[in-house]
């Protein structure tokens, strides 16, 4: 089955008819850092996944600059 | 994998909650704790205006979209950055968004304030390109909502935001960051606009889901300077405590706010005075805005 990985995006071709866990393991994956997308939809990570499916394994976090951490909102010195 | 509510199949397991939703029931999932939110740090009421700070990722737009959906009156602010590619693309993602929910959007550009866009500011102040990418937001969020008459900014910051800063404030035991780092940030001063944070209760796993389901286009890349910053070393961190212990994120930020930051709170002593040159709020004479704003012009001219 065909994996679509992001930033960059890139393609791998794994073994199929196995859970999604079993899929994020082996490309060492937490669970947690991405949506599982199938098409129009998000799987669970309990679900079987065909040899002829194409997964895309979307990454959430997002960031750099976090939070204002130590002004309140206002501007100290940079 | 069964939907906790109805029974039906489950698009999304948050283990933090031992739970798993169907698509309508995530969707309530989300608004509830949005609502949550809201009501318990009283951050806006219906009669105020909100200004929703969007950078055209899933976070605050999934913000400003159910901010929409829950019928509160909303402005977008969509803040310029300069940042090659990457800014022309989410911004056309903001654009877009808001002509198809029918808001309005009001573009500030960084390059025209400051004086130059964030890469350059990077190169000038030889300092992390977040630094002065994050002291302009801050910025200039708060002097377009006080142009604007608008009490309140909103920003998508999630659990995973918060609770990342969190661990960075513990790790340098930062005592005076420690009592600040709140959902909403009351106005101290008639020219400091109140600061709010919607989604701190909902993970970013769970903003992104809930941005695919309601079909909302966000920007997938990150931003190019985000690489190798200390804040996503703290949420890959968090990824892997909670992955062996599910709700370690939420049980870290949501302790902390209620019986942590508590023992950290004391009277501030801080003076705030409105800057000589812009008439913005600091707490010096000159705002470190005005002078970032003085270093990137005499380089230019240079």
């Amino acid at each position: 089955m065909k994996v679509v990985l992001r930033n960059p995006r890139r393609e791998v071709q794994v073994a199929g008819n196995r859970r999604v866990k079993d899929v994020l393991r082996e490309l060492d994956i937490l669970p947690e850092t991405v949506l599982v997308i199938r098409g129009d939809d998000l799987v669970t990570a309990d679900q079987v996944v065909g040899d002829d499916d194409t997964l895309e394994l979307r990454p959430v976090m997002s960031g750099g600059a976090v939070s204002a951490r130590a002004t309140g909102g206002v501007n100290e010195v940079p | 994998m069964k939907c906790r509510k109805c029974g039906g199949a489950a698009v999304l397991e948050l283990r933090r909650h031992n739970a798993a939703f169907c698509t309508p029931d995530f969707l309530e999932f989300f608004q509830n704790q949005v609502r949550e939110a809201i009501r318990k740090y009283r951050m806006f009421t219906r009669d105020e205006r909100v200004l929703v700070a969007v950078s055209g990722g899933k976070d605050s737009l999934a913000l400003w979209d159910v901010l929409i959906d829950e019928g509160y009156h909303t402005t977008g602010l969509y803040l310029d950055l300069g940042i090659f590619d990457y800014s022309v693309e989410s911004k056309a993602k903001c654009e877009a968004f808001a002509a198809r929910r029918g808001v309005e959007l009001v573009v500030s550009s960084v390059a025209a304030e400051v004086g130059a866009p964030v890469p350059v500011i990077k190169d000038v102040t030889r300092r992390p390109p977040c630094s002065g990418c994050g002291l302009s937001k801050r910025y200039l969020m708060n002097r377009v909502a006080l142009d604007l008459g608008v009490p309140v900014v909103a920003t998508g910051h999630n659990l995973d935001d918060e609770a990342a800063t969190l661990l960075g404030s513990v790790l340098h035991w930062q005592t005076d960051a420690l009592p600040r780092q709140s959902p909403a940030l009351p106005s101290t001063h008639p020219r400091l606009v109140r600061r709010v944070k919607p989604l701190y209760r909902l993970s970013e796993r769970e903003t992104a889901a809930y941005a695919f389901l309601k079909k909302i286009d966000y920007i997938v890349e990150e931003c190019p300077f985000a690489k190798g910053a200390t804040s996503i070393a703290h949420k890959e961190t968090l990824n892997r405590l909670e992955a062996e212990s599910p709700g370690a994120k939420h049980n870290f930020l949501l302790g902390f706010l209620e019986r942590g930051r508590p023992a950290f709170e004391r009277v501030e002593d801080v003076v705030l005075n409105e800057c000589t040159r812009c008439g913005q709020v600091t707490t010096g004479t000159v705002c470190a805005f005005c002078k970032l704003s003085d270093r990137v012009k005499r380089s230019a001219s240079v």
